[in-house]
């Protein structure tokens, strides 16, 4: 579902990403792993189309759609959603009504009636439910002050609500506690399904122990250097990222 | 980077045409352009007014002849040659106020076309429209229902006839003739306009609005409001504008009045939407208006404005808090895009004991707009323990355009508190990214941002306005992040 081809881009005339290769099947969940720098969430900015990287080589497919041409709008209608690193505030919008904003977005442009309220409602009771999510959240403005971990549950909630082909977690594990990360990789958990994909980008092995993963790729210096299965994890966290850069420079 | 550059979108948004920009082909009855003491005369003739309203107009008129136009605000135009303004025009075919049916049928269309259906709004929102169309009030509905209750609502016209002592009474009393340029101006020249008048004790069972709107080319707009509150009442009040598209600048130049009497509660709410001009300002409204009220004791009056546009805007809704423990509230969302400017904001005068006020005010700029919030607040020496609440908020859309705060803080008693926040922010690239990563036009995540900015005041506002003004502010700004 997802191919990208010897990817290279640039910000700012740093080439951050250099001749990034991955492969992903319908329903699979892959890990990105890697030290800091090494280009992980520049990824994840690219697959949603954040316009500020320059595309200088290779490409990226999306359900055999060539996803470079296509703006962060139609990305997202085509299915791709981006769990935020750092969840934005959008101070006087409610979650509710930022939500109902996007689905019926996304409705309107592939050509469909607006979601009914009642199932609305219906979908939003079932899906706070899946993070622990409370009412009060629901009902406030996005993200506005929400703790680190409310904001990581809020970006799951979405997830949950906009039912993506392919979901990019761009470190939802970092600074949450054990509960908050129990409580986020279950919600993760219960939305997989043989139809959507998740790409999961963390520094740390240990989201991995509650998200099982198919495949680990470990990223650094622009490029994947090495793939595995789940024990590349644990061999990462056992040894530390020093022997990848130590194999890199030889 | 230049905005254009940045985002082609703006482009195409900031040069949309104005989305009401039709004119109605009615025939009118229009004085010939210019003004000396024979068109005062004129006006008052063709209005049928007593002697005393002609004698005031005169008066008016002797002291703007002496006066001259204001150039402190933060606003940059041609200056306006008065003798080639026409300053009356009715249209022609006067219909019969007591249905709506015989309305012109050409009127009819125009209302219809900005989504005034007067028979359903009587009908579903329980709103009572004056509407006024070139000067003249061509339908009044629920009169009766409100006669029942005792309660006035009519045109200032008629109101000079068949109400001669109220306006008497009240007419130029919170804005004298002489308070400025534009005031006297007005009160010479002014056509029409809406009266409105709340006995003792009564609660206006709807909201009361007037549509105001400018059709006729070159023809200067000069309306005149009063508003009086009796002891103990309640009224909100809703003012709502479109003008068609011109190539001529056309001046606006209105007074509004409001007396609250001992414990009365006016709610005042407008949302402007006249003709903002081209790209460059050209043809658009210059709108300079005189907006004041007057509380007595425990009165209460709220402000609450949407402005989207003119090419030039003057205004400060004011309240003088006169009696003791006596409210005001300014709550306004300003936007300003293209070449637009506007300089706006309140003045709270506390001369009563225990005197509040509150002024929320958000400014957003987009284009290559000027946006100015100017406000005044003034503690008297008699007013022992008064208070201001003030903030201003200013986001900016574009790196062209530009926000001012002009904040004036005058304090003569030690006892009074007066707090002050003013922002600045542009909108953020992050929000925008994260509502269309979320499948959000771009179109959608502006207005969805703005609005969020701007809710403070559009809760101020009644159910159907708040609607309405939020796809205002949608439209206004529509690809204009840059």
């Amino acid at each position: 579902m997802l191919k990208i081809k010897n990817l290279h881009a640039r910000v700012e005339g740093q080439e951050i990403l250099c001749g990034l290769s991955l492969e992903m099947g319908p329903g699979e969940v892959h890990a990105i792993m890697g030290p800091n720098g090494s280009g992980k969430s520049t990824l994840a900015s690219i697959l949603a189309g954040r316009d500020e990287y320059e595309i200088t080589e290779g490409s990226i497919e999306f359900l055999g759609v060539d996803l470079l041409a296509l703006d962060a709008t139609e990305r997202a209608v085509a299915g791709i959603f981006l769990a935020f690193q750092y969840p934005v505030e959008i101070p006087g919008v409610s979650n509710m009504n930022f939500l109902r904003t996007a689905i019926n977005s996304v409705r309107d442009q592939k050509g469909e009636e607006p979601m009914p309220a009642k199932d609305f409602l219906a979908k939003v009771k079932q899906c706070a439910k899946l993070v622990e999510l409370d009412g009060k959240l629901r009902d406030r403005s996005v993200n506005e002050g929400f703790s680190g971990g409310e904001k990581k549950r809020n970006e799951v909630f979405q997830l949950a609500m906009l039912e993506p082909l392919l979901a990019v977690l761009d470190e939802t594990d970092s600074g949450l506690d054990i509960d908050a990360l129990r409580i986020i990789s279950g919600g993760v958990n219960a939305l997989r399904s043989p139809e959507r994909s998740f790409l999961i980008i963390t520094h740390y092995q240990r989201l991995l122990d509650h998200i099982v993963p198919d495949r680990v790729h470990v990223l650094a210096g622009g490029r994947i250097v090495r793939s595995g299965d789940k024990s590349l994890a644990l061999e990462l966290e056992d040894k530390g990222y020093d022997w990848i850069n130590e194999e890199l420079a030889q | 980077m230049a905005a254009s550059e940045d985002n082609p979108i703006l482009d195409e948004f900031t040069r949309k045409e104005y989305e009401f920009g039709f004119t109605t082909d009615i025939e009118s009855d229009r004085v010939a352009p210019g003004l000396n003491e024979e068109t005062i005369r004129l006006i008052s003739e063709k209005k049928e007014e007593p002697k005393w309203m002609l004698d005031w107009r005169l008066a008016a008129y002797k002291i703007w002849t002496e006066m001259e136009e204001p150039d402190w605000a933060h606003v940059d135009y041609e200056p306006l040659d008065y003798q080639k303004i026409c300053y009356y025009a009715a249209p022609k075919s006067k219909p019969v106020l007591d249905s709506l049916d015989d309305v012109d049928p050409e009127l009819r269309k125009t209302m219809d076309k900005l989504g005034i259906s007067t028979e359903e709004q009587k009908r579903l929102s329980n709103v009572a429209v004056d509407f006024v169309m070139d000067s003249v009030s061509v339908s009044t509905s629920f009169k009766k229902t409100l006669a029942k209750k005792g309660i006035i609502f009519c045109s200032m016209s008629e109101a000079v006839r068949d109400h001669a002592d109220l306006v008497r009474k009240y007419l130029g009393t919170v804005v004298p003739v002489k308070d400025n340029f534009f005031s006297a101006l007005n009160s010479a020249v002014f056509t029409d306009g809406s009266f409105c008048y709340i006995p003792k004790g009564v609660k206006c069972p709807m909201e009361l609005s007037t549509y105001f709107r400018i059709n006729e080319s070159g023809t200067g707009q000069f309306e005149r409001t009063l508003l009086v509150a009796d002891k103990g009442s309640y009224v909100s009040y809703l003012e709502g504008c479109t003008a068609p598209q011109r190539d001529e600048n056309q001046l606006h130049a209105a007074v509004v009045e409001i007396v609250a009497l001992d414990e009365a509660e006016v709610k005042y709410s407008t949302v402007q939407n006249w003709y903002p001009g081209d790209e460059n300002g050209v043809g658009g409204i210059y709108n300079f208006v005189t907006k004041r009220g007057v509380c007595e004791t425990r009165a209460k009056i709220s402000w609450t404005q949407v402005e989207t546009g003119s090419a030039i805007t003057w205004k400060y809704p004011s309240c003088i808090l006169k009696g003791d423990h006596s409210v005001g509230e300014f709550y306004s969302v300003a936007v300003t895009a293209g070449a637009q400017q506007a300089d706006t904001g309140t003045k709270m005068i506390h001369l009563g004991q225990h005197t509040h006020s509150t002024i929320i005010s958000k400014g957003i700029s987009a284009g290559r707009s000027q946006n100015s919030y100017r406000g005044l607040v003034r503690m008297a020496s008699s007013a022992e323990q008064g208070r201001n609440f003030s903030q201003c908020d200013s986001l900016l859309m574009t790196d062209t355009s530009g926000a001012h705060t002009f904040p004036y803080i005058e304090i003569s008693n030690p006892s009074a508190k007066v707090e002050h926040e003013a922002t600045t922010s542009r909108i953020g690239e992050d929000q925008m990214f994260y509502c269309l990563q979320r499948g959000m036009t771009e179109e959608q995540a502006i207005g969805l941002i703005v609005n969020g900015y701007a809710k403070e005041v559009l809760n101020k506002l009644p159910m159907e306005f708040a609607v309405e003004a939020q796809k205002l502010l949608a439209i206004s700004l529509e690809g204009s992040v840059g």
